[in-house]
């Protein structure tokens, strides 16, 4: 007997995809010069044109936001702001399934988790700072803290929708306009979150949306008119950034790569803890800055672990991202899908055993199967270079202090997993652990009101809770 | 007896056996369960799955009123359950208090229905607070009476004393009892013993003692087969194979009323035990309500509109 799920692709009817689309600025859609295709990458499909932004149109956007600024934003009590941001987020619930369909088609990741997860934490993370926007006084950073002024803002391609909540959201509430660039492959809900601007009748020009490649990027990190940088991406490109704001009064905040350690002890809930691994490495096809990428597993359950851990692999449902029961969806672009092809071809030239779970992949689009190396040592690339991709590296350990060396022996520290029903242990562990985030007995858990960001060359500053609000504050005796 | 060389019957190894069992964490079991809840099955996915709940069913009548007339009605249901459409298949069993035994096996063999199983709860069912003489008798009572299937409960007040070597014993001797009569399906009650690690550890003692099937509940005391108990005892029966080398079967029982929640078992037994399961020989679901709406939705998927409830039977 076998129970084959039937197809239960969810319904693309509620959204209209334009064929080509410009820059939001001022409060309007104002058309691009240059245009350049977005696909959706579960079937190469074309979804649309995408504009390139120039200097010209970053200018634009800038002076939009300036005057939105000056004019309108800084001078409304915390209050208006307040109910302009929970306007946002209700409106977002309201229109989730339409967001989480287009995300999931430009993106490629499972309407699940779209749905369940991206979604809804934006919201979450608009009603959240919307509530900070007239207490900002109590906050704890100064009774006489101020907003920078026009932030400009670089996303990435992995949480399109939630990474711009997480940045426009907090900066609004701290009473900054922003300037916001979506990545070159998923522009497409950053535009229709401009959409939804104009539906919720934000003043025109706190929220600018351009499109474009990492040129755009560097017009919108260079340009004078701009008071704060916030970026997520790669490390490589943060320090780019980095640089580039050095001499300059540009206030930054950087959310960059990782390679967090997933640490396996030998009194941990096993079942529990194999899921734990699966939702650290395989959610959103391991395209997550904070993925549970390394599994540091204690010597005397390995044998256990894996085979349970391959036995769950083998249940992974992989494929067409908009089916309701997938829980693996495409990768992102080819370039990307290069790039794990490329490192894990490392990992069988440096003699680690790779094993991947059988599965169907689709003929067309960027695919790639959950896969697991073992025999893998601190000195393999694998090990320290991040691969952005559903690869997990293994390694194993014999005594505690073994794991923290070798969770810490990175040059990144984002987040880290520790798994045991030993309390102490819990907190002995993450005291030791280098890392922003540290989850216990759980992974890839996010709530705006916690903040998030790395150690190392993970990053600068924090995203969520208090800390991600003073980002976007001046507070006294700074800047 | 062996117990398959994992305890040697005695108290210590038998504490020693379960004490290298890895806990369960709530948060992470209720999580798993949660998302599995999520998967979307239609169309010929969703006919499958019905028709192999409907194979899956133990149609239960445990009233004090039960008479023989309803239990000669349930029986009739059990084998056609619905008369007008043939190609609904039998029930997995019927299943009765003891003293129905008698009257249900002559019911199902004059109506051709020996295939469907017949099961009695015994051991002081839903208590199980008896003496260890009358629980034999009890036992002894339904299997002379042509029961096929014994439902015992655990004693949970000795379990949760930690006298879980008597739990063991009782086990073992309704075991022997049973011998090739009787397939032995073992009543946890899950909402009393509380907590997924007591799950878990009941399942492994269960197993390990002969236990042919692990069930959740009587029926009798909420919570009973919640997800992620299930799955806890899936994942039991999915590791028991590791170390035995044989599958023992899980009968959710208590609180599955209707279609979705039936199929909801069925993802958890595909995803967590795996597809070996997906049988009435290694799946019960214990339920009487149940029936009628999955043959309702079978309706449904033909027809394409709900029919009213007067077009199933009662019993």
């Amino acid at each position: 007997m076998s129970f084959n799920y039937a197809p239960a692709p969810e319904s693309r009817g509620n959204l209209s995809i334009k064929p080509r689309y410009g820059h939001f600025i001022g409060g309007k859609f104002v058309a691009g010069s240059k245009h350049f295709p977005t696909i959706n990458p579960a079937t190469e499909e074309v979804l649309s044109q995408i504009a390139l932004a120039g200097k010209a149109d970053v200018d634009a956007a800038v002076q939009a936001a300036r005057k939105a600024y000056t004019s309108t934003w800084s001078k409304m009590s915390g209050k208006e702001r307040g109910k302009y941001l929970f306007r946002i987020a209700r409106l977002l619930q309201e229109r989730s399934r339409e967001f989480a369909v287009l995300e999931t088609l430009d993106n490629g990741k499972p309407i699940r988790e779209s749905r369940d997860v991206d979604v809804p934490l934006a919201a979450a993370h608009f009603f959240y700072h919307a509530g900070w926007a007239d207490k900002l006084e109590f906050a704890g950073l100064g009774t006489s803290t101020k907003p920078y002024g026009v932030a400009g803002q670089i996303i990435p391609w992995n949480f399109p929708l939630l990474m711009l909540a997480w940045k426009i959201a907090p900066a609004l509430a701290a009473g900054n306009t922003v300037v916001l660039k979506p990545a070159e492959s998923t522009s497409l809900t950053a535009l229709l979150f401009g959409e939804l601007c104009q539906q919720a009748q934000l003043p025109a020009g706190v929220v600018n949306i351009i499109t474009g490649d990492g040129s755009t990027g560097a017009h919108i990190v260079n340009h004078p008119g701009i008071d704060k940088i916030a970026f997520t991406g790669s490390t490589e490109v943060g320090k780019i950034i980095a640089r580039a704001v050095a001499p300059t009064s540009k206030s930054v905040t950087l959310e960059l790569g990782g390679k967090a350690a997933n640490i396996i002890f030998e009194d941990a809930a096993i079942d529990e803890a194999i899921e734990g691994i699966v939702n650290g490495i395989f959610f959103n096809q391991g395209h997550v800055c904070c993925a549970g990428s390394r599994l540091i597993l204690q010597e005397n359950i390995a044998d256990e672990v894996l085979f349970k851990l391959k036995d769950r692999m083998a249940k992974i449902r992989v494929g067409d991202p908009m089916d309701k029961n997938t829980d693996l969806g495409a990768i992102n672009s080819k370039e990307q899908l290069l790039k794990i092809g490329e490192l894990t071809a490392s990992g069988d030239a440096q003699g680690a055993q790779r094993w991947s779970a059988p599965c169907e992949l689709p003929t067309k689009g960027f695919w790639f199967a959950p896969t697991i190396f073992t025999g893998v040592t601190d000195s393999h690339r694998i090990a320290r270079e991040e691969i952005f991709g559903p690869v997990l590296s293994v390694l194993t350990f014999r005594t505690p202090q073994e794991a923290i060396d070798k969770a810490n022996n990175t040059p990144f520290g984002l987040s880290a997993g520790v798994w045991s029903q030993k309390g102490s242990r819990i907190l002995w562990a993450s005291q030791g652990l280098r890392a922003g985030v540290i989850w216990a007995n759980t992974f890839n858990k996010f709530d705006p009101t916690s903040p998030f960001g790395g150690y190392k060359e993970s990053g600068w500053g924090r995203e969520g809770g208090r800390h991600g609000l003073s980002a976007y504050l001046k507070g006294i005796g700074h800047g | 007896m062996s117990f398959y060389g994992l305890v040697d019957g005695s108290d210590a190894s038998l504490r020693k056996y379960l004490q290298a069992l890895p806990a369960v964490d709530q948060v992470g079991a209720d999580a798993r369960a949660g998302m599995l809840a999520t998967r979307s099955i239609k169309t010929t996915s969703k006919r499958w799955a019905i028709d192999t709940a409907i194979s899956m069913v133990d149609l239960t009548t445990l009233e004090g009123a039960d008479s023989p007339g309803k239990v000669a009605a349930l029986c009739s249901k059990a084998v056609r359950p619905d008369p007008t459409d043939s190609s609904v298949p039998s029930v997995g069993a019927v299943c009765v208090y003891n003293d129905m035994v008698a009257i249900a096996r002559a019911h199902l063999d004059s109506i051709g229905g020996s295939h469907v199983g017949l099961a009695a709860v015994s051991t002081a069912f839903p208590s199980g607070r008896a003496s260890m003489g009358v629980k034999l008798q009890d036992t002894r009572d339904a299997l002379d009476a042509g029961a096929s299937e014994i439902d015992m409960v655990i004693d949970r007040g000795a379990f949760l004393s930690g006298d879980l070597i008597g739990v063991f014993n009782e086990i073992v001797a309704i075991r022997d009892l049973c011998g090739t009569r009787a397939h032995l399906k073992v009543i946890f009650e899950t909402g009393e013993l509380v907590t997924y690690d007591n799950v878990r550890k009941a399942s492994f003692l269960a197993m390990a003692a002969g236990a042919d099937f692990i069930k959740t509940s009587t029926g009798k005391i909420a919570p009973a087969a919640t997800a992620p108990v299930v799955l806890i005892m899936l994942e039991a029966v999915r590791d028991f194979y590791q170390m035995s080398q044989r599958r023992i079967g899980v009968k959710p029982a208590g609180g599955i009323r209707n279609t979705k929640d039936a199929i909801k078992q069925l993802v958890l037994v595909n995803e967590t035990a795996g597809p070996e399961w997906l049988t009435p020989s290694l799946f019960r679901i214990g339920a009487s309500a149940l029936l009628n709406d999955l043959l309702m939705q079978r309706m449904k998927l033909d027809d394409g509109y709900y029919a009213s409830p007067q077009y199933v039977t009662i019993d």
